[in-house]
């Protein structure tokens, strides 16, 4: 029997400003299929948590139903958890949010799991700016079912028995900027250079970061004529950019041709370097990225990379003026102040 | 970079750590698991085939393979391969019939061997069943060699080494015991076809020249030919207050010895720093333990005579000093000399060869140190007829060196007397073979357990102390056997990695615990492409394993550093891109019956 993680990691490991190896941020060991993308999505999420030294008790991550769903369970074990009802991460993460401002957000979620069943919920998180990362593992496929095609199967794509989709697939990218999302991004599993920086300017973004990551299902939706295979997807992909994630204060290294690059300071400081590998797009331009999305569809290209970034973010705690310090720390008399003061806020609306 | 060759058996070869590092390069993993089986009997016939003394290397084996033991990269200790030899020696069934059985159809050839030390025997083990005759000198009344007049009984039990030592002489060996060879010319003159000399490093190192070296000579005595001595009980008391000169495994020997036949306040004196004397780190231990200190950093300057009795020494203090080149020099402290009482001083400086019955007009050729001039991979000398091997052959060193030795030496006397190149030597034997049985099944216990080394208990010290031939190491109980072979990563079952089925999903990178797979662009240097590793591949004595180029023009490279051979990449490879094989190595030898099967 193999099916057991050994104790023993390379000796060499960094570690980083915490004092913290690698190690400290994996999950228990992945039951999903082998060779299913969600894993390395995972083992981004580990490199990132890792990289920006992140206290693992100040996040808490938040998942649907799905196989992809289950990965919350693969990385981040010392982090907080919630696997909440098929679709309905959203509405769990606002509340969580609400009470917590102070903690990471960190969603999990599937194409059905989004597309389908919590579509709802979905397009309200988007418009309120709720912050935190929202990662869909997009596999065109129900996986934890068995396969069956979901709303982002492409038209045309055909499955593993080999029927063809006759509907027309939601673009959840193009959605997410149409509703109003502040960072919105789109990946390949196989990619982790791309990956790993995504998420980290995501983390650091206030607001709703979006990140679409398509995530090959082996063991459904990875045969000839699927849109979501391995094949397939290094065959189609196009990166808008190639992207640097440069936390606070570290010296910026890197040296790119003029014109194509593009440097965003994010609030706290740190910065996303943008080298852009096509001319015809802005990503601080709402409509010159959804452009840039419309047009590679056309070509059939799948666009990744950060595809539209607001740096005016507003999240949800600044849009309703919260107060600073997290509701969940306050104590019963600051919440509830009592029947004197819910009349003097009566006798206000009068 | 190229494409590994994993054809090349010596590529798969140095991914078994221990094995590569043996000088017989005995199976390890391969008896570890027959261990963990239970199987003490076959474990012991394959290291009987590789090393021909298991019983004996099972309790004093110099043990190369332990610091090469790959578990010793991630953890604190290796595995103890060393004492797992033990447990199956001592399980073992009775295993007589499981030897080559003679007489042999004899084929006409005679062969002599000087010195019945281990690598002798172990020409004598390979050659008899072949049909040569077999004639064995050695000045001792019984075969050994070192094995018997040097290691003490309280490491070694006679009983142990008289079965081994019986193994071979049963196979029809012409013994000449008690029978010291006074000139190699004279034997040359006899029918023998070939000769071959393993005679070991006899001569004990002394100080002839110290201060009242004469006058107390009485009570001096140099280590080697005193542990013979009392091995052979010509004696068998020392006084009470003894110093031991020498750091070596020879002086832990002597002290430990001298404790046992009356030596009461023994201590050790040592030039060196403790850190770097040559002595094991477990012959240092078991000294202490039995209450032997151990005074480094003191240079040996005088005997000290009175009334014609040796009453001690004198040292002078001094401290290391290293030059840039980490060269030593041992500088005086400027303290002054320190005198330690004694009523026996045991000199165990050092050995070396000595070849006085060799006379230097037979054709052999002796260097300015007067040593032989040998080939390294023949064992022959100058003289096409006469081969040494062991101890003999570059100076001391130890019993599985002696060993593999023999086994050489063994091939290049067949091939001799058939007429043959003594450089056609032939291929090891290789096997690769998969282990995968099923979904998370295997054909060998791939998880791995984090258990600490096994430590082997001890007889009671106030029984040993008190008599000398009483086995102080108890060694493993079956069920300690097992835990400790648990240990082992079977480093043998490789990753053997099939670029064409590989999809590059990464799985295998994201599972390994230990971070040794990269898909990455190819370089040109192996050195720049060990720095473009997930985790760099520092250890350049661990080779990468590089795959041809992928679809995406990048290839697979894998450090075989820290792997733990746990099978998760292979687990989780939904193509079988990897795959877990086990990989058998033996080296050829002239008994092997494969080896006449392959011409
Ligand atoms: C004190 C001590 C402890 C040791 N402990 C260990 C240990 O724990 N583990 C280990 O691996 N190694 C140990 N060694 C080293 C090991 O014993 C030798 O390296 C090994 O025995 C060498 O084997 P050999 O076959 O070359 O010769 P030897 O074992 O040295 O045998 C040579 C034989 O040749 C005989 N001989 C020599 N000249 C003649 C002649 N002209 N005619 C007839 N016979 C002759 C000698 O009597 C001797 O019996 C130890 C050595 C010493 C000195
Ligand atoms: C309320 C509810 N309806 C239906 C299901 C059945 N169900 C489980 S997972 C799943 C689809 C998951 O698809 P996706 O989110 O794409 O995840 P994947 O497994 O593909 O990663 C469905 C329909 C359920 N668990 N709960
Ligand atoms: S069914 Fe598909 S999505 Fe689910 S674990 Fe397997 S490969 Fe991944
Ligand atoms: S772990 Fe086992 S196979 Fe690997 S080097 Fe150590 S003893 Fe040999
Ligand atoms: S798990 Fe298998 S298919 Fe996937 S990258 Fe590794 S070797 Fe290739
Ligand atoms: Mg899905």
């Amino acid at each position: 029997m193999t099916y057991i993680r050994p104790k023993f990691r390379n000796p060499e490991l960094p570690k980083n400003k915490l004092g913290y190896t690698l190690a400290y941020y994996e999950g228990a060991l992945s039951t999903l299929c082998a060779g299913c993308g969600h894993d390395s999505i995972s083992a981004a999420i580990v490199q990132s948590a890792y990289d920006l030294d992140i206290e693992p008790h100040m996040l808490a991550k938040l998942s649907g139903i799905g196989c992809s769903s289950k990965t919350p369970a693969y990385f981040l074990s010392n982090s907080h958890g919630f696997n909440s009802v098929h679709g309905r991460m959203p509405s769990v993460a606002t509340g969580a949010n609400l009470a917590n401002r102070d903690l990471i957000y960190f969603g999990v979620s599937g194409d059905g799991d989004t597309a389908s069943i919590g579509m709802g919920q979905f397009v309200h998180a988007v418009r309120r700016n709720l912050n935190m990362v929202y990662i869909v593992m997009n596999n065109g496929c129900y996986g934890l079912t068995k396969g069956q095609d979901s709303a982002t199967a492409d038209y045309g794509s055909k499955n593993k028995s080999g029927n063809v989709n006759l509907f027309e697939s939601i673009d959840l990218a193009s959605l997410a900027i149409e509703l109003g999302a502040t960072f919105v991004a789109q990946s390949f599993s196989g990619d982790k250079t791309q990956m790993v920086p995504l998420m980290k300017a995501a983390m650091k973004h206030p607001g709703f970061a979006f990140i679409n990551i398509i995530s090959p299902c082996v063991t459904f939706n990875n045969n000839l004529g699927s849109t979501k295979s391995y094949d397939f997807v290094r065959d189609h992909v196009e990166a808008t950019s190639t992207i640097d994630f440069v936390p606070t204060m570290k010296e910026i290294s890197v040296n790119y041709e003029k014109g194509s690059h593009k440097e965003v300071t994010m609030h706290d400081g740190s910065v996303i370097q943008l080298h852009k590998l096509s001319d015809a797009w802005d990503p601080l331009d709402r409509q010159s990225a959804m452009n840039a999305i419309i047009n590679a569809k056309a070509k059939n290209e799948i666009l990744t990379g950060l595809l539209y970034l607001n740096p005016d973010s507003q999240d949800l705690h600044s849009l309703l003026q919260t107060s600073d310090q997290p509701l969940n720390t306050m104590g019963e008399k600051e919440l509830c102040p009592g029947n004197d003061a819910l009349k003097e806020i009566n006798a206000g609306l009068r | 970079m190229k494409p590994t060759d994993i054809k090349d058996p010596e590529y798969f070869h140095k991914v078994v750590d221990c094995q590569y590092a043996c000088p017989a390069h005995t199976p390890v993993p391969e008896y570890i698991r027959l261990i963990a089986e239970g199987k003490y009997t076959e474990a012991y016939m394959i290291n009987w085939d590789s090393n021909v003394f298991p019983g004996v290397l099972g309790r004093t084996c110099d043990r190369p393979c332990e610091p090469a033991c790959r578990r010793g990269r991630v953890e604190e200790e290796p595995v103890a391969i060393c004492r797992l030899k033990r447990v199956a020696a001592d399980n073992k069934d009775d295993v007589k019939h499981l030897m080559p059985k003679g007489p042999f159809k004899q084929n006409g050839k005679k062969i002599a061997l000087i010195g019945a030390g281990p690598a002798s025997l172990t020409v004598a083990r390979d050659l008899a069943p072949l049909g040569y005759e077999i004639h064995l000198y050695d000045e001792q009344k019984l075969g050994g060699g070192f094995m018997r007049s040097q290691i003490p009984s309280f490491r070694l039990p006679e009983t142990v080494l008289n079965e081994e030592v019986d193994y071979i002489l049963d196979l029809g060996i012409h013994q000449h015991f008690n029978h010291y060879v006074e000139s190699l010319k004279e034997l040359l003159t006899k029918d023998y076809d070939a000769i071959f000399v393993g005679t070991g490093a006899p001569r004990g190192r002394d100080l002839p020249d110290m201060t009242g070296r004469k006058e107390g000579a009485a009570n001096i005595h140099i280590g080697i030919n005193w542990l013979g001595s009392v091995a052979f009980e010509h004696t068998s008391k020392i006084g009470k207050n003894v110093i031991v000169l020498g750091g070596g495994n020879t002086a832990m020997d002597c002290c430990r010895t001298a404790r046992r036949l009356g030596g009461e306040n023994v201590k050790v004196i040592v030039r060196s720093p403790f850190a770097e004397m040559k002595a094991s780190p477990w012959e240092k231990e078991d000294a202490q333990h039995e209450d032997i200190p151990i005074i480094d950093n003191h240079v040996p300057k005088s005997f000290v005579v009175e009334n014609g009795k040796l009453t001690g020494m004198t040292f002078e203090k001094v401290h290391a000093v290293y030059d840039e080149a980490g060269k030593r020099k041992l500088v005086p402290t400027g303290d002054a000399d320190v005198f330690y009482p004694a009523d026996d001083v045991l000199v165990a400086i050092g050995q070396e060869n000595s070849f006085p019955w060799i006379e230097r007009d037979c054709g052999i050729e002796f260097d300015k140190w007067e040593m032989p001039t040998v080939n390294e991979t023949t064992f022959v000398s100058t003289n096409p007829k006469v081969f040494f091997g062991g101890d003999a052959a570059w100076g001391p060193k130890n019993v599985i060196t002696a060993v593999a030795h023999g086994h050489q030496a063994a091939i290049s006397i067949d091939l001799m007397c058939k007429g043959e190149d003594l450089n056609k030597r032939l291929d090891p034997m290789v096997n690769l073979i998969s282990q995968k049985m099923g979904i998370h099944e295997w054909g060998y216990d791939s998880a791995v357990v984090s258990d600490e080394r096994y430590v082997v208990p001890q007889a009671d010290k106030k029984v040993t102390l008190t008599n000398r031939k009483k086995e102080v190491e108890l060694g493993f109980d079956p069920i300690a056997g097992f835990k400790e072979a648990q240990r082992c990563f079977n480093c043998d079952v490789q990753t053997v990695f099939t670029e064409n089925k590989c999809i590059e999903c990464d799985a295998c990178v994201d599972i390994c615990p230990t971070a040794c797979i990269t898909f990455t662009e190819n370089a040109e240097s192996e050195t720049d492409l060990r720095a473009m590793l997930k985790m760099p591949a520092n250890n350049k004595t661990q080779d990468i394993y590089v795959s041809d180029t992928l679809p995406t023009a990048r290839v697979m490279v894998k450090d075989e550093n820290f792997c733990l051979h746990c099978g998760l990449c292979a687990e989780r490879c939904p193509t079988a891109a990897w795959d877990m094989q086990k990989f058998f190595y033996n080296v050829t030898k002239a008994d092997n019956s494969c080896y006449h099967h392959q011409k």
